[in-house]
Parts: structure tokens; sequence; C-alpha cells
């Protein structure tokens, strides 16, 4: 599961905690973690470069999707939006054109 | 009608983000403006039963999974095949060169990830299979916790976080695919 080179220079040994830092590194990125696994891998990664810079790029990675997956909203839908609404709620509900 | 202001008031600041993920669902922006539509329509309808302080964007997206379940996905019922299993951890890192940059001290790969573009992204995301592509958006694009999903998508946690786990792997995969189609990045063994 890890490559040689992680094995290198004292990392990935057994109970170095590489295994089970990579194992929980979403449930990590995603804060689903409690308290204790949290700060164990906490503790991994401040003694451990190759898990930092493995976790900084999922991180990064995350970002990245989140960032380039939005599309703008065609104002088109924007005010069938609306009329489908009002005319939903009848013709004397609510006020006008809201300001978006 | 006072529900129609409180409701616009409310609701409205989410299609954005209602928007581009009914995109990815539908792969289609004709469809993904019906969606978004159909799921204002039933939000409003069901508004009444919305309790305020609770999580109204969470609740937006369940009518907007539903509604593109029941009515929009393609009427197959095979589950999608996908070759998930054999994609390993880190995934596009390794492939990146992450860890021998890391031992080397440098982190270029990261670089690598600004030069995708959005529509590389976006079509990573919809090749996805569905089952994977839905949960990797709910957590990934628009940060819902493992909780939120499992209610979203009326499935129980350990399916949110295996089918998560398993949707990352597939589109760390496809981005590099796609990353090598466009000569972004080199073939590594």
């Amino acid at each position: 599961m890890f490559p040689e080179s992680w094995g290198s220079g004292g990392f990935g040994g057994p109970g170095c905690g590489c295994r089970d830092a990579v194992h929980r590194l979403y449930h990590f990125l995603d804060g689903e973690l409690d308290d204790d696994r949290r700060s164990t891998i906490r503790r991994h990664l401040d003694e451990c470069q190759p898990c930092f810079q493995a976790f900084g790029f999922e991180a990064e990675l995350r970002g990245v999707i989140a960032r380039k997956c939005q599309d703008q909203v065609p104002e088109a839908l924007r005010l069938r939006v609306f009329h489908a609404i009002e005319g939903e709620a009848g013709p004397l509900g609510g006020p006008k054109l809201p300001p978006w | 009608m006072a529900d129609q202001a409180r409701f616009t008031e409310l609701a409205m600041e989410h299609m954005s983000s209602l928007y581009s993920a009914a995109v990815r669902m539908t792969r289609n922006p004709t469809d993904a403006q019906d969606l978004v539509q159909e799921t204002y329509l039933k939000a409003f309808r069901g508004f009444h039963t919305f309790e305020e302080g609770t999580n109204l964007k969470a609740w937006l997206y369940r009518i907007l999974t539903n509604t593109y379940i029941n009515s929009y996905r393609a009427k197959k019922r095979r589950p999608e095949q996908s070759d998930v299993d054999d994609v390993e951890e880190l995934y596009l890192y390794r492939r990146l060169g992450g860890l021998e940059a890391a031992a080397a001290g440098r982190s270029a790969e990261e670089e690598v990830l600004d030069h995708f573009t959005d529509a590389d992204v976006k079509k990573a995301v919809e090749s996805l299979p569905e089952q994977f592509r839905m949960v990797v958006l709910l957590a990934d694009v628009e940060g819902f916790s493992y909780k939120e999903i499992a209610a979203i998508m009326d499935v129980p946690i350990g399916t949110v976080m295996s089918r998560l786990h398993r949707g990352r792997r597939a589109l760390q995969k496809a981005l590099f695919d796609f990353g090598m189609a466009r000569g972004l990045v080199d073939q590594r063994d």
C-alpha cells in the first residue's frame, strides 16, 4: 500500500502512524474524527513531512474541486423561479421583484 | 401571503449552489434549470412544514436530490459498473510525483492543480457513476457533513462514507486522465 519512498528516511515504519494517518485522512479533512483521533493525527503530521505534504495536497485538491465546480445561474432561471412561486402564491402574494 | 416573502428571503440565496449541483447531476443545463425550478416550487409548497432554525440548505438539497432521482435520471435500474476498487489511496498525489517531491522538499504537484480548468474538473465529476457523483458533490463541493448527506440521500452514514471513499478515488483517477489527455501531467509508472 505504501511506496518505497514513504518507508525510507524513517517514515512508514511499523507503529509510526503513517498507515493510520492516511487511512483516516479524509475523515480528518472532513472534520469527522473524535478529539482523540484528531490529536493523534495532528501529532503525527507534526513529525512526518511526507504525510504532512500529502494531507496538504488533498486539502488543496478539495478546495480546487469546490471552486471549479461553480456555474453561473442564468438570469432567465431566476425570473422563472420567481414567477413560478408568485403564480403559486396567487396574484396578491408578497412583494414585487426582490433585489436579487 | 407572508410565506412567500419569507421563503424568497431564505431560499433564493442557495440557488447558485443548487443550480451548480443540478448541472453536475443532470449533465445538461436545460434539465438543470427545470430541476431547480421544480425544486423551488416543491420547497415553496412544503415551506409551511419547514422549521426555521434548522438547515434550510440541506432541506433544499434533499428536495433537489429526490426530484432528480424520481424524474430526471436515466431510467435504468442496473447499477453503473466502475473499476474504482482498483484505484489506490492518494492516487493523484502519487501520480503527480508527490511522494518524491516531498522527499526532495518540493511541492510542485500542488501547482499542477492550478492548471486544471473549471471544465476539466466539471467533466471529471460528471464522469463519475451516479451514486458516487452525488456524495462527492454533497461533501466536496457543498461541504455537507456525513450526517447531513445521509439525511439528504436517505442512506445510512456507513453508506455515505464508503461511497465517498470510492467516489473520491474515482474522481482522482478521472482528473489524472483528463490532465494527461491535455498534457498537463506526464505519464508515470
